[in-house]
């Protein structure tokens, strides 16, 4: 149930590295609107890939929200997240046409891959694993998405490559010759 | 003479399987070689399982390739618009001459699909050119009566396309009885059911439909905003719709004095969801949209009293929106020809699964659904054995193979214990195990539920638990009484549409496949072979070829062998953890 997703405890306190000052745009544009606690959730999630706790504080004072408001509303939706995320997010499909096309294989081979759990993100910060429902791709199950990037009919072994080709691409540019 | 098209289709489907690619390479084809013909681009063509598709138009009339890829699609360039020569071997669907996939095309109707794969979504003058925005127009230039405008909805029998099949005039006329300074129209896109993505290929292929029918309803019920709630998993679908809702404020179909109705303003905007199913209920929604917490409320006040900002608000699904501008052009009695007694009109359908066509159908109701699945669908995938089709989603019912000559309507699919619901139908074959999908979306909805009453919350997290306990092989006598009670339980004690439907998988898989449950509660076997802790594992000694992976592999070592020598799993060690099946190359782990 959505009311499992709060836990205190797994919250980490990041600190370092918050940049605050890029969060008033986006205060400004939904200071007086109606509804706006979710869009300005999303928003900062949008800049840091998760909501920094620091972001709650600092909406809170500047728009009057309610933090407990907030923070009921952040736990209750699946995308906000409270830490922070690997530079890509690997969404495996787990609707009811990819489990029966064995969605479970291709978590089972991403979970070996990157050698982390779902819901984990990588030592290095490069891949957080998660499983989500439905990507609207049914007819292509099983399915995964990447970025932007939606990959269909896969098998564990394909999976497992397009994960290589990241990494690879990912090592040239972190070493120009 | 006209000039020759190409057309790509370009909707997320496509996009994964590589139709970007195939564009943009004959896009370079095209000016590397200096032809003279049309590129154009559409979304969905509905022929998902021929991804990525092209069509080519040329003097003779339409051919629709499927499984080009960038090799292919340079062949058919070259061959049919450089020299007039059709490549037929790729040709899938023409009515030029007999293809392999004319059936999957020819039982269709399309009027909610009438624009997708025709038109270029993000070009509101091909929508406009095949009798786009004429529908509001001729209200307008007519000044049509709200109330006639209504009772033409009435008329034509639609039922709301959301899952529920509340009668859509009758919808409008609640919400228009009910007086107020503001009022809202909302678009539900948020389209939960996974499994289902009709509305996903309305809202990318032809979002102006959408939009035009939620104008029509604005006039209608004298609604003053509009509201799309689109889930975020659709990013293109969102980024369509906001190209879409800018073209038409441009053009006069959207903002003040509308078409020139003195006092008939109206404007839309986007609302993103954030990933929970229940958002789906109409009074959860508008507690999204207010920018709250998801949960379902308790009705009345219904919305068409009390909604969006405690104003009357009008909710509808994205394709009961996208049949209301074909009703008003070709009226009420043209579209109530199609469909049986109490279900008019035509119904898309997501088709997916173990089916070989799997894509996006529309069929006038009435249909059964042996011909949907194997007509249409063309059967099971590697002809194997069909054992069920899974509609309505989490809140839905498999519905065996022996009742396949169901038809599909509202009243005779609610007759077996699935329901309608948005259209999904995911076809199951003799490889999938009943407890198991039973399983799935118990694990499903107890995830989503709000939390709000007791036996939707902890009803469904029992109920998880016996069918855990089952596909682990520690069923016990009894549990399939203790599913049944909980179930009634939970459907008469929950108040929103999630609880009410949530045990409906377990109940029809009960019903209609009770032996399963049997074979996994007393003999502790799965006879689908899915739940991995009932199979027994084994290494055949012929196809042994003593590659020792499996060994290597083992998590508590239980295979003893030697390289090059046949393998063996003890029993009494083995976990039934399924690793070496799946690490074997020689197929030598037998399951039983
Ligand atoms: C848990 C739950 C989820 C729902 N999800 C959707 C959905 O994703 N899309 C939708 O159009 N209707 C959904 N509905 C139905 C809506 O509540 C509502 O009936 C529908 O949007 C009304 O539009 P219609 O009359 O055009 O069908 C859902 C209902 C429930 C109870
Ligand atoms: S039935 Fe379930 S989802 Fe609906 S309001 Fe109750 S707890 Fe929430
Ligand atoms: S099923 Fe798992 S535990 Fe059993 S023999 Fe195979 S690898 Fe080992
Ligand atoms: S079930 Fe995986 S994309 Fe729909």
């Amino acid at each position: 149930m959505r009311i499992e997703r709060i836990n205190i405890e797994e919250i980490k306190d990041v600190r370092e590295g918050v940049d605050l000052a890029l969060l008033d745009p986006l205060i400004e544009k939904f200071r007086d609107k109606k509804g706006k606690m979710i869009p300005l959730l999303q928003g900062t999630q949008d800049i840091y890939g998760y909501i920094p706790r620091e972001a709650f504080e600092k909406i809170s004072g500047e728009t009057g929200l309610k933090l407990s408001d907030m923070f009921g509303v952040a736990t209750f939706y699946a995308q906000f997240r409270m830490n922070p995320v690997g530079k890509h997010i690997v969404k495996v499909c787990h609707g009811t046409a990819c489990h029966v096309q064995n969605a479970n294989s291709i978590t089972e081979a991403m979970q070996e891959a990157l050698g982390i759990d779902d819901g984990e993100t990588t030592e290095d910060g490069m891949f957080t694993l998660e499983s989500v429902a439905c990507l609207g791709c049914c007819s292509l199950a099983p399915v995964m998405m990447i970025g932007d990037d939606t990959f269909g009919k896969l098998t564990g072994t394909q999976a497992i490559r397009i994960i290589k080709e990241i990494r690879k691409k990912e090592l040239k540019q972190n070493q120009p010759d | 003479m006209e000039q020759t098209k190409v057309i790509v289709g370009l909707g997320s489907c496509g996009i994964a399987a590589g139709a970007k690619k195939v564009y943009d390479r004959i896009k370079a084809e095209m000016d590397a070689e200096g032809l003279d013909f049309e590129l154009k681009k559409t979304s969905c063509i509905g022929m998902c399982y021929r991804e990525p598709l092209v069509e080519i138009i040329d003097e003779n009339g339409s051919y629709l390739y499927g499984d080009i890829d960038e090799k292919r699609a340079v062949e058919i360039i070259q061959k049919h618009v450089s020299q007039h020569n059709p490549v037929k071997d790729y040709v899938v669907q023409t009515e030029l001459f007999e293809t392999s996939d004319n059936d999957f095309v020819k039982p269709q109707v399309k009027i909610v699909l009438r624009n997708c794969g025709y038109i270029d979504p993000e070009k509101i003058e091909d929508y406009e050119a095949r009798s786009g925005y004429r529908a509001i127009r001729k209200i307008a230039a007519e000044r049509i009566a709200r109330l006639d405008v209504i009772q033409t909805v009435i008329n034509s029998g639609l039922r709301g396309r959301g899952g529920g099949g509340f009668p859509t005039g009758l919808k409008w006329k609640f919400a228009n009885d009910n007086k107020a300074d503001e009022k809202f129209i909302i678009c539900n896109a948020d389209e939960g059911d996974p499994g289902a993505f009709m509305d996903r290929s309305v809202l990318e292929g032809d979002p102006h439909s959408v939009l035009e029918g939620m104008i029509i309803g604005a006039y209608a019920i004298e609604a003053t905003g509009g509201v799309i709630y689109c889930r975020a998993e659709y990013p293109l679908a969102i980024k369509r719709l906001n190209i879409a809702i800018e073209q038409a404020r441009e053009k006069g179909y959207l903002g003040k004095n509308i078409l020139g109705v003195e006092g008939f303003n109206f404007d839309i905007y986007i609302k993103e969801g954030a990933g929970a199913f229940v958002c789906g209920e109409e009074t959860a929604l508008i507690a999204s949209v207010e920018g709250l917490r998801g949960m379902p409320r308790k009705r009345p006040p219904f919305p068409a009293a009390s909604g969006l900002w405690k104003k009357p608000t009008n909710i509808n699904n994205v394709e009961t929106f996208a049949n209301i501008p074909w009703i008003i052009l070709n009226g009420a009695e043209e579209y109530a020809k199609y469909g049986t007694d109490r279900s008019k009109g035509t119904k898309v359908f997501a088709l997916a699964g173990k089916i070989k066509r799997s894509g996006l159908v529309e069929v006038p109701m009435g249909i059964s659904i042996r011909d949907v699945i194997f007509k249409l669908g063309g059967g099971i995938q590697e002809d194997k054995k069909f054992k069920a089709v899974q509609m309505g989603g989490p809140s839905g019912g498999c519905i065996p193979d022996s009742l396949s000559d169901t038809i599909v309507d509202y009243d005779s699919v609610n007759a077996t214990g699935a329901i309608m619901g948005s259209g999904g139908m995911v076809v199951m074959d003799e490889a999938t195990c009943m407890v198991d999908v039973a399983k799935f979306f118990l694990d499903f909805t107890r995830k989503e539920s709000c939390g709000k009453c007791t036996f939707c919350r902890m009803g469904t997290t029992r109920m998880l638990e016996i069918l855990t306990r089952i596909t682990e092989g520690k069923g016990e006598e009894g549990d399939i009484q203790k599913l049944e009670e909980l179930a009634y339980e939970i459907k008469d004690n929950s108040l929103c549409g999630l609880g009410q439907t949530a045990p409906n998988p377990v109940l029809t898989t009960i019903r209609y496949f009770r032996d399963e449950y049997e074979a996994h509660i007393r003999d502790k076997k799965c006879p689908a072979k899915v739940c991995k802790s009932l199979l027994t594992y084994e290494v055949i000694p012929d196809k042994c070829t003593g590659c020792t992976l499996c060994a290597i592999n083992c998590p508590v070592d239980a295979i003893d062998g030697e390289r090059k020598g046949i393998h063996f799993i003890r029993q009494e060690d083995c976990i039934k953890c399924g690793m070496c099946f799946t690490k074997c190359k020689f197929d030598a782990i037998l399951t039983y």
